[in-house]
């Protein structure tokens, strides 16, 4: 061996200084990726947003607080605001809701139940822009299946994505199929995870299935639902992709305008990218308040042991 | 654990069935229709089942949009995509679990605070910083601002943490390097961990929209998403040429995902509930 003769402290050092090369080499691909892809652009945004930065003209003044306040006054930002509110609030009560049902009822041993779960997750993996050509066509207010079974039931047809009253809806039943199997999972996950005794000694102890539901997997889930919950709620603030394939005007009356298509919009289309840098760091403050909740939330956790 | 017996549940299986129809009907549908020509299409009752099955909408889409080029595209951007992120990540991860040097906690921080900005705030400026570069309408450009090695890194760091110290040891004192603990005990140690973790990435990076849709304004570079967009704006109503486009689209990724569905599901529960 080569460090024979050496005294220990030597070797080491000689390690210590050896792993500190290997580590610093090792993590500087990811450490570039970081200060390239993340650091940079978050200073570059900060400093757009108190410019009049523009995508057609060369000019870049300081213009202090006026982006903000431009956003911050625009009927559209607010229409955007109250639209994305209204499509993660209904989302989030219908999808939580539904796939804490279905999640319940798959995590009884019954037959066919892998049949069952593959077919509710199946929409989760297809990407958005392809299955919702799909749904295109079901919308289709002259030709689209749905229209035919409410006029075969003798229901007025609706006009779904082409009515300022009925589109959001329509984008909020398209996104409920395909990120209902998503929080099922999830959910299912959570619920297989507490242990069988728990549930017999309740059974025991004369717990009726309700009273089991309720007093024992329901607060034992309790982490699993917030985090679905929140993470429902960011995911639908950064909501962008349905919205713009299936309504690409942003809906009638610009009725599906979202805030990422607000600032997408103004910053690409309009190419006021100074007033969408602001847009998106007010945007960027409102995930961040979310998120700070679920942090709150989730270090409450119910344990049994 | 597992119960020989099977209750039966009347009420659960009749919801279940009937909500499983509800969700494949799409797929089911989109199939059927893919072979439907237009006055099946506007027939009134619906038609369920096409007139002939023939190919003929498949060779519309393709005449229409270079349909195998942009698969081509999204598979070639997300399979490089997920693989240096995932080198990066590993390397990363290793070194950030494993081993000793300054500036490693500070590191570990700032990872987890780019966790909490969206892609959204990041696009505008990142928009600017691949114009200068000139590297809009490349496949670099498509490629490199994606790599988001933060959130895998933090997954693989869990994974890493439970590979015991010893083994690390025992390979140095055999006379390995660090480099070759690392593809010789850290990565064959953490397999499942590499294949979910890259499952996870490639699925983030074959259904991306909103950076391809920005970064690309010439035809051939387009991913799939991006094609499938405008060949909506193009084919307005023709929908049994849009189904026999989603059909190419969904098919094969529906496949896969029945092959390997037990891993799928691993990805989902891993990444959702580690974070």
């Amino acid at each position: 061996m080569k460090a024979e003769g050496r005294n220990r402290k030597a070797k080491k050092y000689s390690m210590a200084k050896d792993q500190k090369r290997a580590g610093m080499v090792m993590v500087t691909p990811l450490v570039l990726t970081l200060l390239c892809l993340f650091l940079l652009p978050v200073v570059l945004v900060v400093i757009m947003s108190f410019t009049n930065w523009s995508m057609t003209t060369p000019t870049r003044n300081f213009v202090g607080l006026k982006n903000f306040k431009f956003v911050l006054n625009d009927p559209r930002f607010w229409k955007a605001f109250w639209n994305t509110l209204y499509y993660a609030g209904s989302k989030l009560v219908l999808e939580t809701g539904l796939a804490l049902f279905i999640a319940v009822l798959l995590d009884k041993k019954i037959h066919f139940r892998k049949f069952f779960r593959v077919a509710h997750f199946a929409p989760v993996v297809v990407p958005i822009t392809a299955s919702s050509l799909i749904w295109l066509w079901f919308y289709d207010p002259g030709i689209g299946p749905l229209n035919q079974v409410l006029t075969a039931l003798g229901l007025p047809p609706s006009q779904w994505l082409y009515n300022q009253n009925t589109s959001m809806a329509s984008i909020i039943l398209f996104s409920i199929w395909r990120g209902l199997g998503y929080n099922i999972i999830l959910f299912l996950a959570g619920l297989q995870s507490i242990p069988e005794s728990y549930l017999e000694a309740a059974r025991i102890d004369g717990a009726n299935e309700r009273q089991v539901f309720f007093k024992i997997k329901m607060p034992l889930l309790s982490p699993v639902t917030s985090f679905v919950v929140m993470m429902g709620i960011i995911n639908a603030f950064k909501a962008f992709t349905e919205v713009d394939v299936m309504t690409p005007n942003h809906g009638p009356l610009e009725s599906t305008l979202l805030i990422v298509s607000y600032i997408y919009d103004q910053s690409f289309t309009r190419g006021k990218m100074g007033r969408g840098a602001a847009a998106s760091l007010i945007l960027f403050l409102i995930i961040f308040l979310f998120t700070l909740i679920q942090k709150a939330f989730g270090r409450k956790r119910v344990s049994y042991d | 654990m597992k119960k020989t017996l099977k209750k039966k549940y009347p009420f659960t299986m009749l919801f279940l069935c009937f909500s499983s129809l509800l969700m494949i009907f799409p797929f089911i549908w989109m199939i059927l229709s893919a072979f439907k020509t237009s006055s099946d299409v506007y027939a009134y009752p619906p038609k369920w089942i096409p007139s002939s099955f023939k190919w003929d909408n498949f060779a519309e889409v393709f005449k229409k949009i270079p349909f195998f080029r942009f698969y081509l595209n999204s598979i070639l951007v997300s399979v490089t995509q997920t693989f240096l992120q995932i080198l990066i990540s590993a390397m990363g991860a290793f070194a950030l679990t494993k081993l000793e040097f300054p500036g490693r906690k500070k590191i570990v921080t700032f990872m987890q605070s780019s966790l909490f900005v969206p892609e959204v705030v990041t696009i505008i400026p990142m928009f600017l910083i691949v114009s200068w570069a000139g590297l809009i309408d490349t496949y670099g450009g498509l490629i490199l601002p994606e790599l988001s090695c933060a959130f895998t890194t933090m997954l693989l760091m869990s994974f890493f943490e439970t590979i015991p110290n010893d083994l690390i040891d025992a390979a140095k004192i055999d006379g390995c390097g660090y480099y070759r603990v690392f593809t010789h005990v850290m990565i064959p140690n953490a397999r499942t961990a590499l294949g979910t973790s890259s499952l996870f990435a490639f699925l983030t990076h074959w259904r991306s929209y909103m950076w391809p849709l920005l970064a690309t304004n010439n035809v051939n570079l387009r991913t799939l998403p991006i094609g499938l967009k405008y060949l909506v704006q193009e084919t307005s109503t023709e929908y049994q040429v849009l189904m026999a486009a989603s059909v190419m689209a969904i098919v094969p990724v529906l496949i896969v995902y029945l092959l390997m569905e037990k891993e799928f599901v691993q990805s989902i529960t891993l990444t959702g509930l580690k974070s």
